[in-house]
């Protein structure tokens, strides 16, 4: 097979996909040629419109409104998926919440409701996506972990165990599942255009924005393009990786 | 069902007749989602992690499947 950025015939569940990066994401992975699962959590009516969007330009797309976090509503739609689709081949583990507190000021429903949503609902959707791609040969998970996971931030002691737990998984189980040709990445997005950074005061952002090397904030596109890399067989070589998207926060 | 066992988990026909379990040498977790995928396969199905991990044994296997509608007997 010629190594290429072409997803033609591939299957690919996008969740968290009617916003910011899950969003660019979804629509990268329908122009390169997949059949794109898009999903939202509670907005049926932006999950319709993104479905719409995507399809006026002839791509194969369809959506389900579900909580990634939910066991039950998670095995319902891989059942679906296997029903409609007979194969999943890609799986970019986007949805997640954010909550800044200080920790003394952290409580025990933030934790609760942060885990859920970005360590248990990634982990039920790399259990279930990984099953069914193993049933084809293989594939690619693509968990969206963060600079925070990594480095920490004042205010985000929550935040950011859960994307460290995102990091943690992403390795653990790519060396479980590289025996079955499924290749497990995680991408570290910085300081990027979304409503989460919107909703900072001027001062933060100010400051985040002098921590960027690159000189400019990161678009959900600089995401969405190392989305489509792993995806794609360029980096058939390529697992239990962190990618930094930060425009040298780090560096 | 029996040669889906067998060869998932790499026994003869008799050991898997003869009762194996989870939990031994030869049926370890790897093995085990080896097997569930040969299931899977097999039967055109897709099991459900609760199934999963109760699938204990090949008597139990035969139970789950026929769940998902497999007919055994045919």
């Amino acid at each position: 097979m010629a190594l290429t950025l072409s997803l033609e015939g591939k299957v690919a569940l996008v969740t968290g996909s009617t916003r910011g990066i899950g969003w660019a994401s979804a629509q990268v992975l329908a122009e390169a040629g997949a059949t794109v699962i898009l999903n939202g959590v509670s907005d049926e009516k932006l999950l319709e419109q993104r479905v719409a969007e995507l399809r006026a330009h002839g791509y194969s797309v369809s959506g389900h409104l579900f909580d990634v976090s939910s066991s039950d509503a998670v095995k319902n739609v891989y059942q679906r998926i296997f029903q409609s689709n007979k194969r999943l081949d890609l799986l970019v583990n986007n949805a997640g919440i954010l909550e800044d507190s200080v920790l003394g000021m952290v409580t025990p429903e933030m934790i609760d409701r942060t885990m859920h949503t970005n360590v248990l609902g990634m982990m039920l959707n790399m259990q279930y996506a990984s099953r069914l791609m193993s049933r084809v040969g293989g594939g690619s998970i693509i968990n969206i972990a963060s600079i925070i996971g990594r480095v920490g931030n004042l205010g985000q002691v929550v935040y950011g165990a859960s994307k460290a737990a995102v990091i943690g998984a992403t390795l653990s189980a790519a060396k479980e599942l590289a025996g079955d040709n499924i290749r497990v990445n995680a991408i570290a997005p910085g300081f990027i255009d979304t409503d989460m950074v919107r909703k900072l005061p001027k001062e933060k952002f100010e400051e985040r924005m002098r921590s960027i090397k690159m000189k400019r904030i990161g678009m959900p596109k600089d995401v969405s393009n190392a989305v489509l890399f792993l995806a794609s067989d360029l980096s058939a070589y390529v697992t239990g990786q962190v990618l930094g998207v930060d425009g040298g926060m780090l560096i | 069902m029996v040669g889906a066992f067998s060869k998932a988990l790499r026994v003869s026909d008799s050991e898997v007749k003869d009762g194996i379990k989870y939990g031994t040498k030869k049926w370890d977790s790897i093995a085990h989602m080896v097997l569930v995928g040969a299931l899977e396969s097999e039967f055109n199905i897709m099991i459900d992690t609760e199934d999963v991990i109760a699938m204990s044994s090949f008597d139990k296997a035969k139970e789950i499947v026929t769940k998902y509608g497999v007919d055994l007997k045919s």
